[in-house]
């Protein structure tokens, strides 16, 4: 469960919100700007993007090889975004996304992190029983498919690109797009058809 | 700026602990100080966030992609598992 | 260099025992409540504005000391390292926020 913030937290940001405003470094207008904007990212672009390099190839390659342009590509404004990186889960090999340090997450193509991608449980167990976090999600992967967990400490941020399910031969990007939830572009769980 | 390891190079993260030393800000982490891995890709360089924590001037550091085995990591999981964490390069020592 | 290895700090997370038996909640869908965006976006607008780095932020974030950094929230851990880090900056008087 997110956690409601105390009465003490509440008072501290009133206070300093006033005394930012007081100095004149900025306005409560631009706090309602930057909520409205920040509100607009959700994981809907991710899926859309996935979605599109399963049926166009050039763009798979775009994604893979630079996922910044590929989000621009798909109208997403990255300036002054982190480096985004795109890890192609294959026949073999499936990614689970965690941030150990702290809770980097790729919010530009995915909006807010949940609550649970940022707790400590999370942080704690995806990168020494990856496989018992999976199963928390009910996500048991195909025999001879490894797991790589990637710790995202530094300067990327990092989003999955999952596996087309089978049974979506013929499906437009549209269709696909609605199949690809947060959670498989985090690698926790994985498309359906 | 090019660094000094390529992808598919046996590196070894530093056994260090600036920790121990003051207050510090640092992006390696815990587990994986003395571990060995594989330079996976180099990932461009990156001001070094140990001093852009102090808003020090910050040189840039190349940074890597490297990838280790879990279970020897945790002495526990699945063969095979792997874990793919970014470091900077003046954490990284070639192995002999 | 040295042989002595430390615990690791607390919010070096990866790997650390004391979690081990607690599950991960994966049906929270709910968006941050109206603090943590109104916390959010100072971040995204202090960062724009050069008056402070994300690894500043995280600095202060990490000296919160242990007991308070498991017991405040998310947001609540954003606001202390970001005001902390104000008032280091002399942007804000440690007075006004008390």
């Amino acid at each position: 469960m997110a956690h409601a913030p105390s009465a003490e937290s509440v008072a501290l940001l009133d206070r300093f919100v006033a005394a930012l405003v007081a100095k004149g470094v900025l306005t409560e207008d631009q706090i309602a700007t930057q909520i409205a904007s920040t509100d607009r990212a959700s994981p809907e672009i991710g899926a859309r993007m996935v979605a599109r390099a399963w049926t166009d190839a050039e763009y798979r390659a775009l994604l893979l090889r630079d996922g910044g342009q590929a989000a621009e590509a798909m109208g997403v404004s990255m300036a002054g975004a982190p480096p985004l990186g795109v890890l192609e889960d294959t026949d073999k090999v499936h990614h689970l996304v965690v941030c150990t340090l702290c809770s980097c997450y790729p919010r530009a193509v995915l909006g807010y992190p949940p609550h649970w991608y940022k707790s400590a449980a999370y942080r704690a167990r995806a990168v020494r029983e990856p496989r018992a976090v999976l199963a928390e999600w009910g996500t048991t992967l195909p025999d001879g498919v490894a797991v790589k967990v990637v710790d995202s400490t530094a300067d990327f941020r990092w989003m999955v690109l999952p596996q087309r399910p089978a049974g979506t031969e013929g499906w437009d990007a549209g269709r696909l797009a609605s199949l690809v939830t947060r959670d498989a572009l985090v690698g926790v769980a994985l498309p359906r058809a | 700026m090019s660094g000094s390891f390529q992808a598919g190079q046996r590196v070894r993260v530093k056994r260090d602990f600036p920790e121990l030393r003051g207050p510090c800000h640092i992006r390696t982490p815990h587990y994986l100080r003395g571990r060995e891995g594989v330079v996976e890709r180099p990932l461009g360089a990156y001001p070094n966030p140990e001093d852009l924590a102090f808003a020090r001037p910050a040189a840039k550091v190349p940074l890597y992609h490297v990838r280790f085995d879990q279970p020897s990591l945790w002495n526990e999981g699945a063969a095979g598992d792997t874990v793919l964490v970014e470091l900077y390069e003046h954490w990284l020592e070639g192995t002999a | 260099m040295t042989d002595e290895a430390p615990p690791p700090a607390t919010h070096d997370l990866g790997g650390a025992p004391r979690f081990r038996c607690t599950a991960v909640e994966p049906d929270d869908e709910a968006p941050p409540d109206e603090f943590g965006k109104r916390v959010d976006a100072l971040r995204q607008i202090l960062g724009r504005s050069g008056l402070m780095t994300v690894d500043e932020m995280r600095r202060c974030i990490e000296a919160i000391p242990e007991p308070e950094y498991h017991a405040l929230g998310y947001y609540e851990r954003w606001l202390r390292g970001i005001s902390a880090l104000m008032v280091e900056k002399g942007v804000v008087q440690a007075e006004k926020l008390r």
